[in-house]
């Protein structure tokens, strides 16, 4: 090593705090535009991936990007609401197989996912462990969310009340896992997938209470009119569903009119897509049919629109900070004025203190250099990851 | 006569445009004396130190040290000239922080890259260390050590590069009566053991017994322009 690289290198080592902060900030301005333009590629193609995998979808009229995030994603929690009914009207088109989504409710931090065993085969869902649900009251749980939740086949997962202060909302109700799927990288590893029916039954739409019209269910009956029973707040309704009182469960209504948040609209080909589409652009629908990946391009658009913003304002922050090292580094010249005196009186050469200074400006530079390429190698390596964590947790 | 270390003659320097001129028509230092400058601060011992080592040129005359004309040489040759034949003690002693007590002494041998840094200098660099009393500080920094523990190491990189000449600015100005007298001491004693002329600039007539001569500043500052 020359002299003036050792002493260059003994002086940032003895100053490795302002190195430490110089190195950090040069790597930072040197990361982040770079670590932009990953999450937003990352970003991109698993939002598109799961887009282009699902042809159309079906919801109610509003906004399309909700719906997409929900029926996809299982993210949006506000979305306006159909009917089941929607499905049958699809089915009956002929150009489309039906799926429907139910996403409203969460066990824990995972959502729920109301849906038919069709979904399983659509997305080509595997079983780690189990098998599908078949009775009412059973669930499928993904890959994380199995871990998250600490559950297997056989164990019990608790739907999360909406809220606890409403007396009169939906209360928990125990399930019984009854598979695992394999992971997938996506948002069903997340995800608790039970039939759509098991969700009306956490929304309170179905339910499941003791025989009113048993012997032992005088107490709760408060009225009798032919074979209608009324009953009063005693009566015990049931928070799991079990081969014993499964059949006690049932819905007030038509379940044509029970709610969906969205429907998978799986088309036969290219031409039956064209005219299921044609069929909901008649004006005036409480319906709308989207093609998620048209949706996530628009979103996409915005995206990279606001991506160029931040990499300008990135770019302004870059200067203003290697101004600033400049200035720093300005500054510690003047208060080092005595040792390159010192160094010059001793017989130093003009090389070898400007070999010293630039030395000392190479090792930062290098070093936020070296840091930058690692925190953008660990987030091309782990940031698919995070970026999966961060939008299908 | 004896050999001479240093030979000025008509050498006249001034700083600028100012007033201040140091003019001496005539001084020889011989090889091996122990010579020291006294007289007011500003009269120009400090500026003599730094003609003689070629840090500054004069505007006339001529400066022989070492029998080199120092005065005829570029910069860069008179820096190339001072780092193996010139050893300069400062009153701040002028240590390195970031350094340690050892990369301190062998610093003239990273600055510079006529010098190369190898065993037998670092041998020489332990062996003046283990001279000076300094051997077990070896790996400290600037910081941790005393005054006088700091001027030894100063005196320890003055002597590394075996020079003919040690030029010492108020070695002794910053210390203490009894490490005062213990510096100075080793001062005299490692440049009579290696036949070093030894011209120091000092402010404290106690010490004056101990040189072969010393010289009043006096007579050679004027204060008025030609």
């Amino acid at each position: 090593m020359s002299g003036a690289v050792y002493l260059a290198w003994r002086y940032i080592a003895h100053h490795r705090v302002k190195t430490s902060i110089l190195v950090g900030a040069i790597a930072l301005i040197a990361f982040l535009p770079v670590g932009l333009y990953v999450i937003v590629g990352e970003s991109a193609s698993a939002l598109t991936a799961r887009a282009d995998a699902t042809p159309l979808l079906v919801g109610a009229r509003g906004s399309s990007l909700e719906l997409v995030l929900s029926s996809l994603y299982f993210g949006s929690e506000s979305q306006e609401q159909t009917r089941f009914a929607e499905t049958e009207r699809v089915a009956a088109s002929g150009f489309a197989d039906p799926i429907p989504l139910y996403v409203r409710f969460r066990a824990g931090d995972q959502p729920i996912v109301g849906t038919t065993l069709e979904y399983f085969d659509f997305r080509g869902l595997h079983f780690a462990a189990g098998r599908r649900f078949a009775l009412l009251g059973e669930c499928v749980v993904g890959a994380t969310a199995a871990q998250r939740l600490g559950v297997g086949p056989g164990d019990a997962v608790l739907s999360s009340p909406e809220s606890v202060f409403d007396l009169a909302g939906v209360y928990p109700l125990k399930m019984r896992v009854s598979g695992v799927l394999e992971p997938t990288q996506g948002p069903d590893d997340a995800a608790v997938f039970v039939d759509v029916k098991t969700a009306w039954v956490i929304a309170g739409l179905g339910h499941g209470h003791q025989d009113l019209a048993a012997s032992g269910a005088a107490a709760a009956v408060l009225a009798r009119v032919g074979g209608r029973i009324t009953a009063n707040a005693s009566v015990v309704e049931y928070n799991e569903i079990t081969p014993e009182n499964a059949d006690s469960f049932h819905f007030h209504g038509d379940l044509a009119d029970l709610p969906l948040t969205g429907i998978l609209a799986v088309p036969h080909d290219e031409k039956a897509r064209v005219l299921l589409m044609g069929r909901y652009e008649e004006p005036g629908l409480a319906v709308q049919i989207v093609r998620p990946r048209a949706v996530m391009d628009e979103l996409l658009e915005t995206v990279i629109t606001i991506r160029s913003y931040v990499v300008a304002a990135l770019t302004t922050v870059a200067v203003a900070t290697l101004a600033v090292a400049s200035l720093v580094f300005g500054l510690s010249l003047r208060l080092r004025q005595r040792e390159i005196e010192t160094i010059v009186k001793i017989g130093g050469s003009r090389a070898a203190v400007t070999g010293l200074l630039a030395s000392e400006v190479a090792f930062v530079l290098v070093f936020g250099a070296l840091l930058a390429g690692l925190l953008t190698g660990l987030f091309a390596r782990y940031g698919d990851s995070a970026i999966r964590a961060l939008f299908f947790a | 006569m004896a050999e001479v270390s240093v030979a000025i003659s008509n050498l006249e320097f001034r700083y600028g445009e100012g007033d201040f001129a140091l003019r001496i028509p005539e001084l020889q230092v011989a090889r091996g004396e122990a010579l020291a400058f006294v007289g007011p601060s500003g009269s120009g011992k400090t500026t003599l130190l730094h003609l003689i080592a070629g840090i500054v040129a004069p505007v006339e005359g001529r400066i022989v040290t070492e029998g080199v004309e120092v005065s005829a040489l570029s910069e860069p040759a008179r820096r190339d000239f001072r780092v193996g034949a010139i050893g300069l003690v400062f009153q701040e002693f002028e240590l390195l922080d970031y350094l340690s007590v050892f990369d301190n002494i062998v610093l003239p041998y990273r600055i510079n890259s006529t010098l190369r840094l190898d065993g037998r200098v670092r041998t020489r660099a332990r062996e003046l260390a283990d001279r000076l009393e300094i051997a077990k500080l070896l790996g400290r920094r600037p910081a941790q050590l005393s005054q006088g523990e700091r001027q030894r190491v100063a005196v320890c990189r003055a002597l590394v590069v075996d020079p003919p000449l040690l030029l010492a600015d108020e070695p002794t100005g910053n210390l203490d009566p009894a490490n005062k007298l213990r510096v100075l001491d080793l001062l005299f004693d490692v440049a009579r053991e290696r036949g070093a002329t030894l011209v120091t600039v000092t402010h404290d007539h106690e010490l004056l017994p101990h040189f072969d001569r010393v010289l009043d500043f006096k007579q050679f500052t004027t204060s008025d322009s030609p």
